[in-house]
């Protein structure tokens, strides 16, 4: 078996998602191939040379990568796709962008989000929210698949000694241009990968109670980020949402403050190893699936908690 | 200009789902069924450009069993001008709703198709990517904002950084995020109206498209539960079970 894996990367980095992409792609088992596209990215694909388990770079430099626009990267990838087996794509909102139009271009199904490999066809992958899982089997002749990050470790940034190849563009769209973006600038850990999470939900009232998390946030090196409620109401912007349709996270510690748990909150955070929920309400869900539990006023118990952080 | 819009009929949000005892699927034999939350930004989000003058025509598919009809209705009473249902029993992946999808594009002719970016079923999220690269069509996923602007589109993307501006060139496939809009209750009135609002029903073998599928599903399984945990009585008992019990602060 031969892998293919698109890697994502940003500031002249891998981005850890890829990591994970690669874990997964070991399960699998065969040779693995990572491609590296962008404007000015021999650095990231030096990188993901030196990736343990990576036997070969695809390295194509080239400004209609630089945006990461789908049309663009999915012609590159389908334009090296010959002699795969298997082509992996983290499943983040980059990777969920572009996978699926591979899988067409390519007439076979997507296979998104897989969290287990049970062999080189046969995947497992959460559907309604996590509420079930579902064991698949591709016969197609090239599988294309979305890697749930949180679901595979880390491979080690050591360890590869990767040949690198220059792969040829293949073309920019004239369909789509990008404008601009507005990223949220933190100093806080990225949200998929931080070992601590603290999030907060509509009991939070209002952005500026937000505050209240950053601080303890900061005292536990932690993401900050938020239920889907919270977002609605628009306390916190959208790149903090966790649950179904947001971020799927799987921190060594989760703190969820105030919010209820809705089953698409659950689904974006079950799989954190322990669960702490402070919540006023004792019926509410959350108590459910949390480790340990504080029915308490949130308000009360916050400036507490930062206080015992001190201790 | 003219939209297609997808609906696809789908277990409530509200109704959590069961996995049947044979592990074939999720019991979806008499819970309730309504549209996929996502699909009811996309009708909005299709009306509202309406509305500003910007398209004289909303046409809304689904593909699905028969049932799907009461999808196409609850759209067309919010305000859409017809419907279009294309009739299967069976399950069918993304690649295979693209490919129906294209089918009735070439026959529609929209500037823009709106879809859902996932079904709260499957949680696939492909149908809208695959349709934009099976047609050539332009594509921009999790729309949180679409401005349009002449035979162009501004989409404002929710990314995991944030947010993205991109600008594409009608006509063009959208999928919908949830901060597109809220999506408006039908009124009684309009319930009565859809119903005499044309719907058109289409065989999938009429459809000439092939629709079979590399991917098959070997079983459904429950996911594991997670143990029960404990209530602590204070905050100071919290912090000392999270040092020296999980020790994970």
């Amino acid at each position: 078996m031969s892998i293919l894996i698109l890697a994502e990367h940003e500031a002249g980095a891998l981005r850890p998602a890829t990591l994970n992409v690669v874990t997964a792609a070991k399960a699998i088992g065969g040779d693995i191939a990572v491609l590296v596209a962008g404007q000015n990215v021999a650095d990231v694909a030096e990188a993901a040379s030196k990736v343990d388990g990576v036997s070969k770079v695809l390295h194509c430099d080239d400004a209609a990568y630089e945006h990461e626009l789908a049309e663009n990267l999915s012609a590159l990838v389908v334009s090296v796709a010959e002699g795969y087996t298997h082509i992996l794509f983290a499943a983040t909102a980059a990777g969920k962008n572009v996978m699926p139009r591979v899988a067409a271009l390519l007439d076979v199904s997507g296979i998104s989000d897989i969290t287990e490999v049970s062999s080189g066809d046969t995947f497992v992958r959460p559907i309604y929210a996590g509420n079930a899982m579902a064991t698949v089997k591709s016969t197609d002749a090239v599988k294309v698949i979305g890697v749930r990050t949180t679901a595979f470790d880390d491979a080690a940034e050591t360890g590869g000694s990767a040949s690198i190849d220059t792969v040829a563009a293949a073309g920019a769209s004239d369909l789509v241009n990008f404008v601009g973006q507005e990223l949220s600038k933190s100093d806080r850990p990225e949200l998929t990968s931080a070992d601590i999470v603290v999030s907060g939900g509509r009991g939070m009232q209002s952005g500026d109670n937000f505050a209240m998390l950053d601080d303890i946030a900061a005292k536990l090196n932690a993401a900050v980020g938020a239920s889907r409620a919270a977002v609605d109401a628009g306390f916190v912007p959208n790149e903090y949402q966790v649950g179904q349709t947001g971020k799927v996270v799987a921190p060594n510690l989760y703190i969820a403050v105030g919010i209820s748990g809705a089953i698409q909150h659950l689904a974006g955070m079950k799989d954190s190893k322990v669960i702490v929920a402070i919540n006023k309400d004792e019926e509410a869900p959350i108590f459910q699936v949390a480790d340990y539990g504080l029915v308490a006023d949130l308000f009360d118990a916050l400036p507490e908690l930062s206080a015992a952080l001190d201790s | 200009m003219k939209i297609l819009v997808g609906v696809k009929r789908v277990l409530d949000y509200n109704v959590k789902a069961r996995v049947k005892a044979d592990k074939s699927g999720i019991e979806l034999a008499n819970v309730k069924m309504s549209m996929n939350p996502f699909d009811e930004i996309a009708v909005e989000e299709a009306l509202r450009v309406k509305e500003a003058g910007n398209a004289d025509e909303v046409v809304v598919l689904s593909i699905g069993p028969t049932q799907s009809q009461e999808t196409i209705r609850t759209a067309l009473a919010m305000g859409a001008d017809r419907g279009i249902l294309i009739e299967t029993d069976e399950l069918l992946e993304p690649l295979a709703i693209a490919k129906l999808f294209k089918h009735i594009v070439e026959k529609e002719s929209p500037g823009m198709v709106l879809l859902g970016k996932q079904a709260i079923d499957d949680d696939s999220n492909q149908t809208a990517q695959m349709l934009a690269a099976l047609t050539g069509m332009a594509q921009a996923t999790f729309a949180s904002k679409v401005e349009v602007d002449g035979d162009h589109l501004n989409v404002t993307r929710e990314v995991d950084a944030g947010l993205e501006t991109i600008r594409i060139k009608s006509p063009a496939v959208i999928s919908t995020d949830l901060r597109l809009n809220e999506p408006r209750y039908a009124k009684l009135p309009n319930i009565m109206k859809a119903k005499k609002k044309p719907l058109d029903i289409v065989a999938v073998g009429d459809t000439g498209i092939d629709v079979s599928s590399g991917l098959t599903v070997v079983e459904v399984n429950e996911p594991p539960e997670r143990e029960a945990g404990v209530i602590v009585g204070s905050v100071a008992e919290l912090v000392d079970k999270l040092r020296n019990e999980a020790k994970v602060i």
